[in-house]
């Protein structure tokens, strides 16, 4: 892996059924390149998660993952609602996904943590009303 | 074990991949919210789900879980099937519930994975 690789990816909004194909693309992508299996498994779960964030509050968004040999940086952005407090919404088990996201197996609080436990830096940036730009890097 | 002996102890029929039945399993995880499978899984071989929808296949494949098994009798659509096959993952079913599956697999050997 010599050079660097810029992968670009348009979430969908109100589509859960297809909600994860950019991860999945990315941990393919990861893995043809000889990665190392830990650190294609921690991109792979924290992007899932943001990308069903992303699905879940944002009503979709764009996705832009650099691939170098040091990291992997992914940059989520949304034009969603924003996050209000992002201390208590980084707390596990603190969610305000409606019913219907429960059912579907999601919205347990856990989601911000997670991204968190598997990048190695996460940077929020958030604006209510505007939207939010999630930056993680996973070390390579 | 094999996924072939869990599938054996449970009782479970092969949805997909019948060809992939030899690989080793050693943990399993159970759980129909995937945000907690996502958060406290490690390296479990085996998924035990209630829950019946892609976000599971999805799920598994992230964390490279070699096997699904819906219990409670829960029929996966073939959408779901075919994402499973294209990702070489082997699904069981089982009309076990989810206890007792657990119960059925702990008691044979398979353990819940480092914690």
């Amino acid at each position: 892996m010599e050079e660097q690789i810029l992968l670009s990816y348009v979430v969908p909004h109100d589509d859960f059924t297809r909600a994860g194909e950019a991860s999945s693309d990315v941990k393919a992508k990861l893995k043809m390149l000889g990665a190392d299996p830990a650190v294609v498994r921690k991109v792979a779960i924290a992007m899932y998660e943001g990308e069903i964030n992303m699905v879940i509050h944002a009503k979709g968004g764009k996705i832009e993952v650099e691939i170098s040999p040091e990291k992997v940086k992914m940059i989520l952005a949304d034009v969603g609602p924003g996050i209000p407090d992002i201390e208590l919404a980084m707390k596990a088990g603190y969610s305000t996904a409606p019913d219907e996201v429960r059912s579907l197996g999601f919205g347990a609080g856990m989601g911000l943590p997670n991204m968190k436990k598997y990048s190695d830096d996460m940077k929020i940036e958030t604006e209510l009303g505007v939207g939010t730009t999630i930056t993680m890097i996973v070390n390579m | 074990m094999t996924v072939k002996d869990a599938c054996a102890v449970l009782g479970a029929r092969v949805l997909v991949g019948e060809e992939l039945l030899e690989q080793e399993v050693r943990s399993a995880c159970g759980s129909d919210m995937m945000s907690d499978v996502l958060a406290f899984s490690k390296d479990h071989s085996i998924l035990l789900t209630g829950l019946c929808n892609p976000q599971v296949i999805r799920t598994a494949e992230m964390l490279d879980i070699v096997c699904i098994i819906f219990v409670r009798g829960k029929k996966p659509d073939e959408t779901i099937l075919q994402m499973a096959r294209e990702r070489n993952l082997v699904v069981l079913a089982t009309g076990h519930r989810m206890f007792s599956a657990c119960g059925m697999l702990y008691q044979a050997g398979l353990n819940g994975g480092a914690i």
